[in-house]
């Protein structure tokens, strides 16, 4: 196992990715992204059970991860590349024609490592419920992981699901909730001040954890609590505070970088504030 | 004229659950989800006999779809069940997304489909679903005619791999396909050879087509009678065929004329070999509350309006 040290330098290199690939294309959502680097970094290369090739859409026997705000695809291109889904040479042509690294994720174009489309909000947390269900019918008894936005819960959709997976104890699954607090047009609290959601999950029948998304020594409490808690009966949703645009300064802090590219200063810029790693830029 | 006999009068959703049952019985990968309308879509002997194969998703359609992703993404075959109306427009973006974008083999079982669904109104009588549902890249649209017809179409569609809009109705109807009639996605049926009009026709329309061939032997004409079951992907050889040889054409369906099986004929002859078409289809409106064969009359989808188109084209071959 990699340890923590490792894999805070695997972030970094993570982080260098997302702001590369957004530069490069002048679009692409680095703020979100960055945000989730640490938690994504976490599962990927330490919690889930997984196997990168040969690819296996269908995921049998193995923990299954969706990506429900599709819009942060550069932290999840980097990710799958980096734990060898894809050469991570192909993450140079995110967003750019004939790339299998379409602005969000889909099997489309047959990209290892992405089971289903995401972009349009508010559907993953349902899909991902099905293959838990699907998982349960067939005495698989591994996870299935979920990442969502917060603004997304905004999505009536988000609520069905929620209901839906209480009401047929669906504890095979882990939810995180991208807590960054902010959306295209500002802040949640602002655009939609609805956003107590531990209390919120609870009173929906869920197994509700807290989190600092950003800070190892809190993700390395908590996932294993959440795994502590898989096959009791609830599923298990982690409200994972995150700063959007987290290890670049003049990103932090505001809802602007949520979907806007870095201009070739400012990508200098990021750059000297993230540390490659040994395996080094793409 | 050949003569069809009625075997018996039953609804096409009947016919559905029936096929939904021994397509559970012979693959123990298919699942059935409904939302809240378990015996209007007549999946009770399906939640009866698997109960644990059978997800009751309560009246969320939207999830619904994403949770039969999620299960067909594992390797399920799951059937969606709820109203035309609820199974389309209510989750467009969902079925877009989460099912034909990222080809997920769902099937999507319609019921309660057009002006026939009755009563209800026009909240419920979707009219414009074939178009939405065909319009989807690797979507296969189905819209069988009786019973007989369903049930088999619901065990064909359980053994293909990809996603399909299957579309049936609420009201009891004529059985005429005989139960050992095969059902070939894709391949249009022939049920009577004519010479003068080529009348193609989908779901319950079919048997009005059937009546409207009698009235036109009756007159001296000789129509052709299809039933394309499968809208998409349409059977164009059948049809471009069977155009040539009569030089005029009628499309007859429970479906606005805008986007709907007439549209696909219509567009297939302007790319090949145009001919004369007329359309028995609603023409741009809303139904409305009435029985079935009320409505039908009231939107202009009976048997003599199809004998009137088929006079219409026949005079425009000129």
């Amino acid at each position: 196992m990699r340890s923590t040290v490792e894999l805070q330098s695997m972030t970094s290199q993570v982080r260098r990715d997302i702001v590369r690939m957004v530069h490069a294309v002048n679009s692409g959502h680095p703020g979100g992204s960055l945000g989730c680097a640490d938690y994504l970094t976490a599962l990927f290369f330490r919690y889930m059970k997984h196997q990168a090739s040969p690819f296996d859409i269908q995921g049998k026997g193995q923990d299954v991860f969706f990506l429900s705000n599709g819009h942060i695809s550069p932290v999840f291109y980097s990710v799958l590349a980096r734990s060898g889904y894809f050469p991570v040479s192909e993450l140079a042509s995110f967003r750019k024609i004939n790339t299998r690294l379409q602005g969000h994720p889909t099997t489309h174009e047959g990209l290892e490592g992405v089971r289903i489309a995401s972009g349009s909000l508010g559907q993953g947390l349902s899909v991902a419920t099905g293959t838990a269900l699907q998982k349960k019918l067939d005495k698989d008894s591994s996870t299935v992981w979920v990442l969502t936005g917060d603004g997304e819960l905004q999505e009536g959709q988000i609520w069905e699901a929620v209901m839906f997976a209480a009401h047929n104890k669906v504890d095979n699954m882990i939810v995180a909730i991208d807590f960054n607090k902010q959306q295209i047009d500002g802040s949640t609290q602002d655009v939609m001040g609805l956003t107590e959601w531990t209390s919120k999950f609870e009173a929906f029948g869920w197994a509700v954890l807290e989190m600092d998304g950003n800070d190892w020594s809190s993700m390395e409490t908590v996932i294993p609590q959440a795994q502590a808690l898989l096959g009791q009966g609830k599923p298990i949703a982690i409200v994972m505070k995150t700063e959007m645009g987290q290890g670049v300064d003049y990103m932090m802090g505001t809802h602007a970088w949520h979907g806007k590219a870095p201009n070739d200063e400012q990508l200098a810029k990021a750059l000297a504030q993230l540390p490659e790693s040994s395996d080094g830029d793409y | 004229m050949k003569h069809y006999e009625i075997l018996g009068n039953k609804d096409t959703r009947s016919g559905f659950g029936a096929g939904l049952l021994e397509a559970g019985q012979s693959n123990e990968n298919v699942v059935a989800l409904c939302a809240d309308l378990t015996g209007s879509l007549m999946m009770n002997a399906f939640q009866d006999a698997f109960p644990t194969r059978f997800f009751q998703a309560g009246i969320a359609e939207a999830n619904m779809m994403g949770v039969a992703a999620g299960l067909a993404l594992g390797g399920k075959v799951p059937f969606t069940g709820t109203f035309a109306n609820f199974s389309t427009g209510r989750v467009y973006d969902q079925i877009r997304q989460s099912i034909a974008y990222s080809h997920k083999n769902v099937k999507i079982a319609a019921s309660h489909a057009g002006l026939t669904l009755g009563e209800d109104g026009a909240t419920h009588q979707i009219l414009e679903d074939i178009g939405l549902m065909k319009m989807l890249p690797g979507m296969t649209v189905i819209n069988p005619c009786d019973y007989n017809q369903t049930k088999a179409a619901t065990k064909a569609i359980a053994e293909m791999a990809g996603p399909v809009y299957l579309r049936f109705g609420r009201p009891k109807w004529p059985v005429f396909i005989s139960e050992d009639t095969p059902f070939i996605i894709g391949k249009a049926l022939m049920l009577n050879e004519g010479t003068d009009v080529s009348i193609f026709a989908t779901g319950h329309m079919v048997w009005k087509a059937i009546e409207a061939g009698h009235i036109l032997a009756a007159k001296g004409i000789s129509a052709e009678i299809i039933n394309i079951h499968t809208i998409k992907p349409l059977d164009e050889e059948a049809v471009l065929a069977s155009a040539r040889k009569t030089g005029c054409v009628v499309s007859c369906e429970e479906h606005q004329r805008h986007g709907g099986l007439g549209d696909s004929i219509a567009q297939l002859l302007a790319r090949t070999e145009p001919k004369p078409m007329e359309f028995v289809a609603v023409n741009d409106s809303f139904g409305e509350s009435g029985k079935p064969e009320e409505l039908l009359v009231k939107y202009h989808l009976d048997t003599p309006d199809i004998v009137e188109a088929a006079l219409k084209a026949i005079a425009r071959k000129g």
